[in-house]
């Protein structure tokens, strides 16, 4: 009987090309760069919580932005959903937001006590 | 390692075992026209009570049980695991697939969907059937209902997951298992939309399974979220429904609009008119389906402004439907129209169809909706578009692929008596329904007074449901018929797409060289402008293929033995839940550790065309 493919559990022998060699490193730059502007997103948080200059009036939605941003950001660059290949699942991600966001917005209006 | 050959298995446990996408489709099809069946019977009890005016023939308590589990069987038992069973069999073949993407997952969608549905009706047998309607409306099934809704919420939930992994099970087969060449807008209309209808369910059913799990909490675990007395909203329920409902009804007609599109252009000996077109509409249906789920509930008292925005976006959804249907029409339009029975069904759904797209415009009048709502106007309405769609599309589609799927053809004269019968007796049926409704007869009720302009009307509606009950039974028996009618060519209709390029019965594998196709209608294309049959796009090689497991049947059945331990979770059944869950997650953990390769089927066995 045929031998169907490799043994993809094999480690890898040998040099990586120069062509890998350079993605890898700009990958590596990218997510150090991500990484930097995270902790700069969530240290911009805790100061808006820390600080009582800044009403709460304006930090709670300044917060939810925020983690909004981050969340996007950390989809794209760490879970690699800008990589190519990943097509279908921006596709299936974005069409749930699309449908979430006003199913729930609506139904938040809905159930108020205010009736439009 | 895998072995060279599939062991040999009675026939009983080669069913049980089987995660062949073919044999799933066709349990997927017989599991549902049973419960088509048995919806159907409610419904002729039921229309026998209403013959008469203030009847005896059913306690009025009956006729709750009876109105809820005709809603709830036909909907989730009957429609959608019949129009499973089509996209099961037909979907990887129009692909040029050898199956669907997870073969244990597809058999396990089948198993829960069946032992959900087998538990719901056994409340009919422990206590009474859930009276609730199928929209099972908090306050009435929280606090007013016997544990009938109990099996109502546990039957669901366990079918439902069923159906989740079915549907996240075609989207994977759709993305990742077309054949070589078959990008996207090459994909046939029953692809399509299949493709979209599980792009619903996805997105849909999450919120039935919220919904149920908070009903199952309040009834079973003393919660309160939609309790008024503690702080809680009836309304919430309505609205999670809803976002499932309303979907729901496009997950159901979303398959028949792609089964019809199939026919005609078949039929017509066509080309799809404006097929780009079709898709578009197709996923705009889909879209628009999850921002109108309020114009069920014009009269709960949303406001003015909401109740517009609805009726507006509701409104909306004529404009694809119509795009559709014009598009039908031009495919037929000057083509070579064959008045084959399967086509008869396409050609009775337009204008069927229609009439109930137009009560759908007047019902989303939300002015106009504070007249209509819960009247028989409202039963006209769904019933035109389920049955004059679903329905029709479920026999249009089996009568188009019969032969494909069981080898023979199903007999052209019982067909068309068949077809007439059925579509006269049921714009017999709803189509006084309207008026009825109209003149204010309100819906669920189990009896009427004499003397108030109903008692003909009722009579002519009775009379048209046994005719479609009479018009079942002729399918039936033309099924048995037909048997004698083997069919031995691949494509008895000349057909257009992959499904039609196997030889007949299809063989195990389905393609014995994964077909590549160059153009929309893969299989015209080359029949006019090739050499007739499909180019092959790998060399004649060993099969791989999947082997069959008892684990999907093991699994399903410890949900449904622990389902009985939440419902009488009161009288002291808590250990019954225990044992059921420990067999799931213990066959899943089985599952998780046991290796299994499949085996390979020879290719000298596929030079001899298989088994």
């Amino acid at each position: 009987m045929a031998q169907h493919g490799m043994d993809p559990t094999a480690p890898l022998t040998g040099e990586p090309t120069k062509k890998t060699r350079r993605k890898l490193a700009k990958e590596m730059r990218t997510q150090l760069i991500g990484f930097g502007f995270m902790i700069f997103l969530t240290t911009m948080a805790f100061i808006s919580i820390a600080s009582d200059e800044i009403p709460s009036g304006f930090a709670i939605p300044f917060i939810l932005l925020l983690a909004c941003i981050q969340v996007v950001l950390q989809l794209y660059i760490f879970m690699h959903l800008n990589e190519r290949g990943n097509g279908w699942q921006n596709i299936m991600i974005w069409t749930a937001v699309l449908i979430a966001i006003p199913t729930v917005a609506s139904l938040m209006l809905l159930l108020g006590i205010v009736k439009y | 390692m895998s072995n060279t050959n599939a062991q040999t298995k009675s026939v009983v446990w080669d069913w049980l075992t089987t995660v062949d996408h073919k044999k799933i489709g066709i349990m997927y099809l017989v599991a549902g026209a049973f419960f088509f069946a048995l919806g159907g019977f409610e419904a002729i009890l039921m229309r026998i009570q209403l013959m008469f005016p203030e009847a005896t023939f059913l306690p009025a308590q009956t006729f709750n049980e009876l109105l809820t589990m005709h809603g709830t069987t036909m909907i989730f038992l009957a429609a959608m695991p019949i129009l499973f069973g089509l996209m099961n069999y037909i979907v990887p073949l129009q692909i040029g697939a050898r199956d669907v993407a997870f073969p244990f997952l597809n058999s396990l969608g089948f198993w829960l969907f069946l032992f959900g549905g087998i538990l719901l009706n056994l409340s009919w047998f422990f206590g009474g059937a859930p009276d609730a309607g199928w929209t099972a409306y908090v306050p009435l099934s929280s606090e007013y209902s016997g544990t009938g809704i109990d099996y109502y919420v546990l039957g669901l939930q366990i079918s439902g997951a069923g159906t989740l992994i079915g549907g996240i099970n075609f989207l994977v087969t759709i993305i990742n298992m077309r054949a070589p060449g078959m990008s996207m807008m090459r994909m046939p209309l029953f692809t399509w939309s299949t493709f979209v209808a599980s792009t619903l369910i996805l997105f849909a059913f999450p919120a039935l399974t919220i919904g149920l799990l908070l009903l199952m909490l309040e009834r079973i675990f003393g919660a309160t979220y939609f309790a008024v007395a503690s702080g809680g909203n009836v309304v919430i329920w309505q609205h999670l429904f809803w976002i499932f409902g309303h979907p729901e009804v496009y997950i159901l007609i979303l398959p028949a609009f792609g089964i019809f599109s199939e026919i005609i252009a078949t039929f017509s000996k066509k080309r799809l008119f404006g097929y780009s077109a079709m898709v578009f509409a197709t996923l705009l249906i889909g879209f628009l389906g999850f921002m109108v789920w309020a114009h069920h509930m014009f009269t709960v008292g949303m406001g003015p402004i909401a109740n517009s925005i609805f009726a507006v976006a509701t409104m909306a959804i004529a404009v694809p439907t119509g795009i559709k249907i014009f598009n039908w029409l031009f495919t037929m339009w000057g083509g070579r129209i064959q008045f084959t029975t399967a086509n008869l069904f396409a050609l009775g759904f337009i204008p069927s169809f229609v009439m109930g797209g137009v009560t759908g415009i007047m019902l989303a009048t939300s002015a106009a909706n504070y007249q209509f709502h819960d009247t028989y106007f409202v039963v006209a309405h769904f019933h035109y578009v389920i049955i004059g769609g679903v329905v029709l599309g479920i026999f249009g589609g089996a009568f188009y692929w019969w032969p494909r799927m069981f080898g023979y053809r199903l007999n052209e004269t019982l067909g068309k008596i068949f077809f007439w019968m059925f579509l006269f007796g049921f714009h017999l049926t709803f189509f006084v329904q309207h008026f009825l409704g109209l003149m204010g007869m309100p819906r669920r009720v189990a009896s009427y007074l004499p003397g108030q302009g109903l008692d003909e009307m009722n009579l002519i509606s009775t009379i048209g449901a046994f005719l479609m009950g009479v018009a079942f039974i002729i399918f039936v028996v033309n099924i048995f018929v037909s048997m004698k009618n083997k069919e031995t060519s691949g494509d008895p209709w000349d057909g257009r797409t992959l499904e039609w390029t196997i030889p007949s019965p299809t063989p195990e594998y389905n393609f014995a060289q994964t077909p590549l196709v160059r153009d929309v209608d893969a299989l015209w294309y080359e029949k006019y402008e090739g050499e007739g049959s499909m180019k092959a796009a790998e060399p004649l090689g060993d099969i791989h293929m999947p082997n069959g497991s008892i684990l999907p049947v093991i699994i399903s059945l410890g949900l449904f033995i622990a389902s009985f331990g939440f419902i009488y979770h009161d009288d002291g059944w808590t250990w019954v839940a225990i044992v059921g869950l420990v067999i799931t997650f213990g066959s899943m953990f089985v599952r998780s550790i046991k290796e299994d390769h499949g085996y390979h089927i020879p290719v000298d066995e596929i030079k001899k065309g298989g088994k």
